[in-house]
């Protein structure tokens, strides 16, 4: 089946196949997400979630199938994809002995982003003051996480790749990683992320993207309380 | 250049926390320059083999900056967040270059400084010029072939021991190069002015020539594995 791309499409995955090792981590993804779009992505450990993320940021090859992304063709060029993409793995890509403001602050730089991007993040994951300051091999593992998230809203990156992220985060971390995420959704940016949470009672459930084996089983749409 | 510069920052602000050079290379290196002298034991035979000892204990200092360079990148996968992310990969491998050649910079003046008190070996005016010029370009062919070699070997087992292997073979040209350099800046007999100048001019094109295939591979030599 030929993949078709349109504009408001982010993600269109036609029988994608990746295969690790020799071992078919995914065996045959058809997905479409639209821009904008916030999708959850479920499955028992194993299934393919992570190396549907990793598909998508470029950094594993297609082995068979067709991936686009911003209409990208993965199978010919995976790097092009990856200026778009911000991407949260189970480890959080920071420097240990940079303060969590320098960890940011060298990600706004890079990204051009301002310092008081940089400031808001802070604030927004509620990092700022003495944590702020503090170096990242010295924070918790929540706020480890907290920063890392933070380093993703100070890129503004339109495509969100999230692996568990809400995992290490407290119960108040956790609706308020659900706020930011409705906020970059809101703002144009694709996010997509893995999760084993359960769906907290009175939000809005995004849809929801179930993986076995590889593939994908279920896709329910998003639904309100 | 912005992003070169933001990364030669991390990496310097990283080793200025760290300590690194400071606690581990440094006495490494000065700690090899006396037991060299220990071991040579003769006034002459130290004078004569003064240059070549400051260059070979750079070679080995500059093994353990560029693996720290690479640990701070994969320790917490923060290769992955720059992979994902707008740095260009010439960018990436001239800000890790840079901050690599900063710190041997710094390390070079430390040995030459070790050489002239534990070996009496002399820098008169005249030949100051000579001596920062082959400190320059040869801490930068060291800085060139140290960060492409270690992006080799970044996500490779025994990462170590590899670079090692790898990089100290190609680095044979600088070792030569910078000792008669040096030598000559330290106003040895055995070598003039002019010969040094020369071997100054080969360290220059090996430094531009592994800039550029660093430049030039860097991207390729980053792509993550499946």
């Amino acid at each position: 089946m030929q993949a078709v791309t349109t504009n408001d499409t982010a993600i269109r995955l036609t029988d994608a196949v990746v295969a690790l090792g020799g071992f078919p981590a995914l065996a045959g993804v058809d997905l479409s997400v639209g821009r904008g779009e916030l999708v959850a992505l479920r499955g028992a450990n194993g299934t393919g979630k992570s190396t549907l993320l990793r598909l998508c940021a470029g950094l594993v090859p297609l082995s068979r199938g067709a991936a686009r992304v911003f209409d990208l063709d993965l199978g010919d060029d995976r790097s092009a994809v990856r200026r778009h993409v911000g991407l949260l793995g189970h480890r959080n890509g920071l420097y240990a002995d940079l303060t969590a403001r320098e960890n940011l602050e060298f990600t706004a730089r890079l990204a051009g982003a301002r310092d008081e991007d940089v400031e808001d993040a802070l604030q927004r994951l509620k990092i700022d003051g003495r944590v702020a300051s503090t170096r990242v091999r010295t924070l918790s593992a929540g706020q480890r996480r907290r920063t890392a998230l933070a380093s993703l809203v100070v890129r503004r990156a339109q495509l969100w790749l999230l692996d568990e992220p809400h995992a290490g985060l407290d119960a108040a971390g956790r609706v308020e990683l659900d706020a930011i995420l409705r906020d970059a959704t809101d703002a144009g940016a694709t996010v997509v992320y893995t999760t084993h949470e359960s769906d907290r009672p009175g939000g809005e459930i995004p849809r929801t993207v179930t993986l076995a084996g590889g593939a994908v089983v279920t896709d329910k749409p998003s639904r309100r309380p | 250049m912005r992003q070169a510069f933001a990364v030669a920052r991390k990496d310097l602000l990283i080793e200025i926390r760290a300590r690194l050079l400071l606690v581990r290379v440094a006495p490494f290196a000065l700690l090899v320059l006396v037991l060299f002298a220990v071991a040579l034991d003769s006034e002459p035979l130290i004078l004569r083999a003064a240059a070549g000892l400051v260059w070979l204990t750079m070679l080995f200092s500059v093994l353990l900056l560029v693996q720290r360079a690479y640990d701070v990148e994969t320790e917490d996968d923060a290769l992955e967040m720059l992979l994902t992310s707008t740095v260009e990969p010439t960018q990436l491998f001239f800000g890790k270059l840079l901050a690599a050649f900063v710190q041997l910079l710094v390390l070079s003046v430390l040995l030459v400084c070790g050489a002239v008190v534990l070996y009496g070996a002399t820098v008169t005016a005249g030949h100051l010029v000579l001596l920062v010029t082959t400190v320059s370009c040869a801490a930068w062919g060291l800085a060139s072939v140290g960060t492409l070699y270690g992006a080799v070997v970044a996500n490779m087992n025994g990462r170590d021991s590899l670079l090692a292997l790898l990089a100290l073979p190609v680095l044979a040209p600088v070792l030569i190069g910078a000792s008669r350099a040096t030598e000559a800046a330290f106003g040895s007999q055995t070598i003039d002015t002019a010969s040094g100048w020369a071997w100054v001019a080969l360290l220059a094109v090996f430094a531009l020539v592994f800039s550029a295939a660093g430049a030039a591979a860097f991207g390729a030599l980053m792509e993550p594995e499946a």
